[in-house]
């Protein structure tokens, strides 16, 4: 090549030294679960729509948000957030509110009037839900997006199961869970409400190609607790229906709840505000050992309920009740000691669980009831072929976040079933834990706080406790996720390359690596912040 | 991000301190960030896999050649740099470039600037070289160029010692690290205490427009020294530290982690100083024991093996101790603002 005078190395010329073949294990862009998704039971992946969030994006964060989960606005209020527990922010500050920014994008899609996105093409099929619970809503939802007809059959008044008739409105407003059910009845579902099936078989009969039961567990537990004639005894879901139904129970100044579960915290404070001066919880076991969300209890506790750890109730008398005193033993395991307390109680309320009511399903072939609940497979399948069972009706973990997984899984398996294709489960990629990311790239910012309405303002009615994040809260909480497992185009490969070999393929387009000249030293992978690069073995080259 | 930039935007949170942030717009970005950097040193040299020093010439020409428009020629010391880049007939610059000796690049950076003067363009000049070059061999013709405040930056890779000759102690390596001329021999614990020299603090000795460190640690850091450098006329030194996977015993992905380490431990004091003053200082954002910084490194494995040498890590953390004291190192990074001043810990000296 002809040189300019005093020119000696032509530009570009060190491209013919492909120094690609000093690699011994080369770089990949491979995305990973972000534990928040992993553990989300909704199977949301919050690491996604926060994405779209922190861009202002609302409507595509939303949008991603709803395939999992048509309820963001019930959920951002009543999930107990898994996913904020496992968020990896929580191991270099704290976690990301994923709950605020879910429940900021539930509002402000309500507020603007977003719809669900329609039905898919009309398949012909007729799936019957019995049960319009958030298992059985979220089912018919995508079950609709499938393109398949549903028909809803429940028993209560008004849809939404223990969304309506046991959570309390002072944490999930009904104007917010009525809109989201509106929005799903919008997309053609039948729903038929003061319609309990008793007789399944019958119901089969009627022609639809396969069955949903979502029924919950609508049944107060009833433990054991000798009582006087005249003794006042309640169980607290008979009591939060009553209230939910506009009805004010009688239950007197000073009130017990027996329980340790947020029903029991649910049913102390809707006590509170239906006048009592005492709400008394009694619980056998300490603090450390109550299933309630210790956010939960910490909010009942500002409304002035008292909670007896470590008792039980022995006998309930008119206006009185004899409790004992317990010792956890070495396993935990809470132990009479007989010493046994007076404590005055108009009323007991008991909250020790709830059993589901399965009498419809009595002599229905191939459907199996052990333990108080049908029994499924990993697809939900009952014994019988087309009728499935989830939520709160069979076993495992029992919340609205469960619920909606079961129905969108759900829909998924009786999709399969009616195309006559094998269900399966989609693989999950590997979960990216704190030791990949590099969060030294992340500015210290600590969590924003939802503010919640003073005690004194909640007690005296049934208000929203609560209140929801402002848009600039919003998506500075939304921007603080660390996009684990996820490229989020930070050009920290292409950057830290010293050899030069990392491509910017431009917006949205991410990177790639050029093999040609990369060395494979390493330095993307170990600078990456999301942990989003992994290093593997160089391929031996076919001989 | 950095204090010369103002960042009209909130947009700390999602990867602050990375290359890029796809939230903040395209101007405010670093350079490294763009698709149409300079790449100044392009794929294809044979620098180690890791090399500092490699990714440190490209940080710093690539920011001047956006901040001269281009214009502006490179004069290289011989070295890592120079050998690994340049192998007739092959070269990986793709900026005017030249390279002469060992000591002399000051000089001959003087030089060009006076030729290019001479002939009325006004095409500016960037030397550069390893800290052998910098702070032995050249240090008499790098004062000279100081004192006649020639228009010349003149940058210092330093990777502690002459790496492309086979790992020889330098003016500028550090205090027990061992070397192939300081090894630890019996109950001699490598390179001396007490030797060497301070190159930053002798440049601000001279009092010229602009001195300042840094390292291929803190990127954005980096770019915003030399576009300050190239906004001043006269005599200007930049002194980056560029760890050597090579030389250091550390592995390829290590580089930048370590070259964190050695500014968080307060061992390599980052600071901007003008006409013999320290005007700002890159705070340490989370403080950690020296230990930390030498650990991971070979040259310094025989502190910790076969006998820990807790006297000789003692004086190392006094060291990093009396840097924090002397430049400020420790106060509380600014608060994090949505504008102005970003989240980078960089504080002015009262
Ligand atoms: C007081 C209380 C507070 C709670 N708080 C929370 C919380 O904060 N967060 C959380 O995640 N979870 C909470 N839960 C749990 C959560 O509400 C349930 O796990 C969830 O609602 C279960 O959903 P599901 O659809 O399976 O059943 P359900 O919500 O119980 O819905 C079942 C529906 O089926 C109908 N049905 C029953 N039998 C028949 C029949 N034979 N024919 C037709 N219809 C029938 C019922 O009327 C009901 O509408 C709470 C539960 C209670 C009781
Ligand atoms: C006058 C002279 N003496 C010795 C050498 C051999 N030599 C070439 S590079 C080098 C060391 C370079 O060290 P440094 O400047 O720190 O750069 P590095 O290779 O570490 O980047 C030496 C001693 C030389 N080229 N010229
Ligand atoms: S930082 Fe973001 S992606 Fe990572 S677990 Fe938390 S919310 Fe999920
Ligand atoms: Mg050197």
């Amino acid at each position: 090549m002809e040189l300019p005078y005093g020119i000696t190395l032509p530009v570009g010329s060190s491209l013919g030294n492909r120094t690609g073949a000093w690699r011994v294990e080369r770089p990949v862009y491979a995305d990973g679960r972000a534990p928040c998704g992993h553990a989300c039971p909704a199977h949301e992946d919050p690491q996604d729509w926060l994405y779209a969030a922190e861009e202002g994006d609302y409507r595509t964060a939303w949008t991603r948000l709803v395939a999992a989960n048509p309820f963001p606005a019930v959920m951002g209020r009543v999930c107990y957030h898994p996913c904020e527990t496992a968020c990896n922010r929580g191991r270099l500050d704290e976690a990301v509110g994923i709950n605020a920014v879910e429940r900021f994008l539930g509002d402000h899609a309500l507020t603007h009037g977003w719809d669900l996105p329609g039905p898919g093409p009309a398949t012909g099929r007729h799936v019957l839900v019995v049960g319009a619970g958030p298992t059985g809503l979220t089912a018919a939802y995508q079950l609709r997006r499938l393109g398949h007809e549903v028909t809803v059959r429940d028993a209560g008044h008004e849809p939404g199961g223990m969304m309506r008739y046991g959570i309390p409105t002072y944490r999930l407003p009904r104007d917010v869970l009525d809109a989201e059910i509106a929005r799903i009845v919008r997309l053609g579902v039948g729903l038929e409400q003061d319609s309990q099936v008793t007789d399944l078989d019958a119901a089969l009969e009627e022609g639809f190609d396969a069955t949903l039961l979502a029924v919950g567990a609508q049944l107060g537990h009833r433990a054991y607790v000798p009582a006087g004639e005249a003794a006042r005894v309640l169980d607290a879901v008979t009591l939060l229906h009553d209230v939910a139904e506009g009805a004010a129970p009688r239950i007197g100044r000073r009130v017990v709840v027996y329980g340790g579960g947020s029903t029991a915290v649910d049913a102390a404070r809707t006590v509170r505000r239906l006048g009592a001066e005492e709400s008394v919880i009694v619980y056998r076991r300490d603090r450390a050992h109550m299933p309630a969300h210790p956010a939960e209890l910490a909010e009942a506790l500002d409304e002035g309920v008292v909670v007896r750890w470590l008792t039980t109730v022995a006998r309930a008398e008119p206006g009185r009740l004899a409790v004992e005193r317990m010792e956890l033993d070495e396993a935990g395991f809470p132990q009479p000691t007989g010493e046994i307390e007076e404590l005055s109680a108009d009323a007991l309320v008991l909250a020790v669980g709830q059993d589901c009511d399965l009498a419809f399903l009595d002599g229905v072939a191939g459907v199996e009831v052990r333990d108080g609940v049908v029994q499924v497979d990993e697809f939900l399948r009952t014994g019988r072929a087309g009728v499935f069972a989830g939520g709160d009706t069979v076993p495992g973990q029992r919340s609205v976040t469960a619920a909606i997984g079961h129905g969108t899984r759900v829909a998924r398996f009786i999709d399969a079933w009616l195309r006559g294709r094998e269900p399966t489960v989609a693989a999950e990629l590997p979960v990216v834990d704190f030791e990949q990311l590099n969060p030294w790239y992340f500015a210290d910012a600590p969590h924003a706080v939802r503010p919640r309405l003073e005690a004194a303002r909640r007690v005296t009615g049934f208000e929203e406790v609560v209140q929801g994040l402002d848009e600039t809260t919003a998506l500075y909480e939304a921007r603080r996720c660390m996009s684990c497992g996820s490229c989020f185009e930070c050009d920290n490969c292409y950057g830290v390359c010293p050899d030069d070999a990392v491509v910017k393929l431009g917006p949205g387009l991410r990177f790639e690596i050029d093999y040609d000249y990369c060395k494979g030293c390493g330095l993307c992978a170990a600078e990456c912040p999301a942990g989003a690069i992994l290093m593997v073995p160089e391929p031996v080259p076919p001989s | 991000m950095s204090t010369h930039l103002g960042m009209p935007l909130m947009y700390y949170q999602v990867g602050s301190f990375a290359v890029g942030n796809r939230l903040v717009d395209p101007d405010l970005r670093s350079e490294q960030a763009r698709p149409d950097r300079a790449a100044s040193l392009t794929k294809g040299h044979r620098a180690c896999r890791g090399c500092g020093e490699a990714l440190g010439a490209r940080y710093v020409l690539d920011t001047a050649m956006r901040a001269t428009g281009g214009r502006m020629v490179t004069v290289n010391a011989t070295g890592c740099l120079e050998v690994f880049s340049t192998p007739f007939p092959e070269t990986s610059w793709r900026v005017a470039w030249l390279h002469s000796l060992f000591g002399n690049a000051p000089a001959v950076a003087s030089g060009a600037a006076a030729g290019l003067r001479a002939l009325g363009t006004d095409v500016r000049v960037v030397a550069q070289g390893g800290d052998g070059g910098t702070v032995d061999i050249g240090l008499g013709c790098l004062s000279g160029m100081f004192e006649r405040d020639d228009d010349v930056l003149y940058v210092c890779y330093d990777n502690g010692g002459y790496m492309n000759t086979g790992v020889q102690r330098s003016g500028a390596t550090p205090p027990a690290a061992r070397t192939t001329t300081t090894q630890p021999v019996g109950h001699s614990y490598g390179h001396a205490f007490g030797q060497g020299k301070d190159a930053p603090r002798i440049a601000l000795a001279h009092e010229i427009p602009y001195v300042a460190t840094a390292t291929v640690a803190d990127l954005r850091d980096l770019e915003a020294k030399v576009e300050r450098a190239m906004s001043l006329r006269g005599a200007r030194y930049l002194h980056v530290l560029v760890p050597c996977p090579l030389g250091w015993g550390t592995a390829p992905h290590e580089t930048v982690r370590i070259a964190r380490l050695a500014t968080e431990s307060g061992f390599f004091p980052v600071f901007e100083g003008e006409r013999g003053r320290v005007t700002t200082v890159r705070r340490i954002r989370h403080r950690v024991p020296v230990e930390e910084y030498l650990r991971p490194q070979g040259r310094y494995a025989h502190l910790f093996t076969p006998h820990r040498r807790e006297d000789v890590l003692g004086r190392l953390q006094q060291i990093a101790d009396a840097n924090v004291e002397r430049y400020g190192l420790a106060a509380p990074a600014a608060a994090i603002s949505t504008a102005g001043g970003g989240p980078d810990g960089h504080g002015e000296v009262p």
